[in-house]
């Protein structure tokens, strides 16, 4: 059933030609893929999910359309039917494709067979904590998810260097956010800001024993900063989280996942295993997943929030201008 | 017929929103729209991950006692840290975006051809 509202969300944003319309309902896409992800037992992915598809992401788009205006002016390009056609045979072979599948939900599939029972099996004995996802994402595959981080950094990079604006033109800029007049929206949001902060420090370090670690704590943590900036206005909120200590951050949870693995590696053994961090495997195991996941969540955080901020700044100097 | 098409329905479905995320990035001219159409396409593979993942009468991976049936961690992973990689390139795309339109002054694709013809 949801994944028929899904369909439907789908066709309606290639139809509708108001992308502030296609904006909001890539939100509610975002949002019906997040309880898509709870039926389906992927409960940490769906925390990240509803925090980035019906949060962030269509947050930065309306940024964008702020900039770039609202309407598409021309609906169809010259390769429609040739696209059109591409597609239905794409979708086709693919179609065909499913029938060697094996049925959804199936024990003996083969993406059973592998790695997975083992994970599943041997996890609590080898690292000492509940969360399955956990221990495969911080332990297992640690080395893969500090390429991860690694990709987040850069691409904040990229925003940043994109779109920065010198000091001097950043002077001129005031004003309070027109948002500020809302009332109910004002008072709500104060009572809901701190609990979000709150909710975020608790996902980033209850990770290991329910749903949740760095990579949700941090998209949470920066959906509620950028929610305050959307209410009180980017200066005060560049009072409150300081640019410049933002982008310190950001290098400093990579750099901190990073001298993990360093720590590890001079003490004998390889690269992020965490093992070395303690006579107890199970202690040396919590302590890296404990400080990894810090740095992850610091990270994700600083870069969400510094992307946000571009992309406001960008908007604020065009409303001037 | 029927059993194919319950046992496969997520796939199938998988396979729909795919193909129209691949629709909206091939066939309409607005950069941002295509932004919003590879989104689509990104999550259809997150949803074919998790359905992969899924055992039937499995609970969510964290263990508790008393219950032995668990799904599939490996593709949650998987796709966790691919949401958050997913809205940092999504952004850097959105940053190019802003800067066509400053460069060019439309983010319609048939115009920015059409300007970089005149060059």
């Amino acid at each position: 059933m949801l994944l028929f509202l899904l369909i439907v969300t789908a066709f309606a944003i290639a139809y509708t030609k108001d992308l502030f319309a296609v904006v909001m309902l890539a939100g509610i896409y975002g949002l019906l893929s997040a309880s898509f992800f709870v039926a389906l037992d992927a409960v940490d992915v769906a925390f990240t999910e509803a925090a980035v598809g019906a949060g962030i992401s269509p947050l930065l788009m309306l940024a964008t359309l702020g900039l770039t205006g609202r309407f598409q002016t021309q609906t169809k390009s010259r390769f429609y039917l040739l696209g059109f056609a591409l597609v239905v045979l794409v979708g086709a072979l693919l179609m065909i494709g499913t029938a060697d599948m094996p049925a959804f939900g199936s024990v003996d599939a083969p993406a059973q067979q592998h790695v997975a029972p083992r994970y599943i099996e041997k996890s609590y004995e080898e690292i000492a904590i509940p969360n399955v996802v956990t221990s495969v994402l911080a332990s297992y595959r640690g080395f893969d998810t500090l390429g991860e981080v690694a990709v987040i950094f850069t691409a904040g990079l990229g925003v940043l260097s994109l779109l920065s604006i010198s000091r001097k033109e950043e002077e001129k800029e005031g004003g309070v956010a027109s948002m500020y007049e809302h009332t109910i929206l004002r008072i709500v949001s104060k009572i809901l800001i701190p609990a979000m902060l709150i909710f975020a420090l608790y996902v980033q370090f209850h990770g290991e024993y329910g749903p949740g670690g760095g990579f949700q704590a941090g998209v949470i943590f920066a959906a509620a900063i950028i929610l305050y900036s959307i209410l009180f206005g980017l200066d005060v909120a560049k009072r409150v989280v300081n640019e410049s200590v933002l982008q310190i951050l950001a290098a400093l949870g990579l750099l901190l996942y990073g001298s993990v693995g360093v720590v590890t590696m001079l003490s004998g053994k390889n690269f992020l295993d965490y093992n070395a961090l303690a006579e107890d495997p199970g202690t040396g195991q919590h302590i890296g997943i404990i400080v990894i996941e810090l740095g992850v969540g610091i990270t994700v955080a600083a870069v969400m929030i510094l992307i946000f901020f571009a992309f406001s700044r960008r908007m604020d100097r065009e409303g001037g201008a | 017929m029927i059993e194919q098409l319950l046992s496969h329905y997520n796939y199938w479905v998988v396979i729909i929103l795919m193909m129209v995320g691949f629709y909206i990035v091939v066939a309409q001219g607005n950069l941002v729209k295509k932004v919003v159409g590879l989104n689509i396409f990104q999550t259809s593979v997150f949803i074919f991950y998790i359905s992969v993942g899924k055992v039937e009468g499995g609970t969510a991976p964290i263990l508790v006692e008393g219950v032995d049936v668990y799904s599939n961690p490996l593709p949650h992973v998987l796709i966790l840290t691919a949401i958050v990689v997913g809205i940092a390139t999504t952004a850097l795309a959105l940053a190019l975006v802003i800067r066509i339109k400053e460069a060019y002054g439309s983010v319609e694709e048939s115009e920015l051809q059409i300007r970089d013809q005149q060059c």
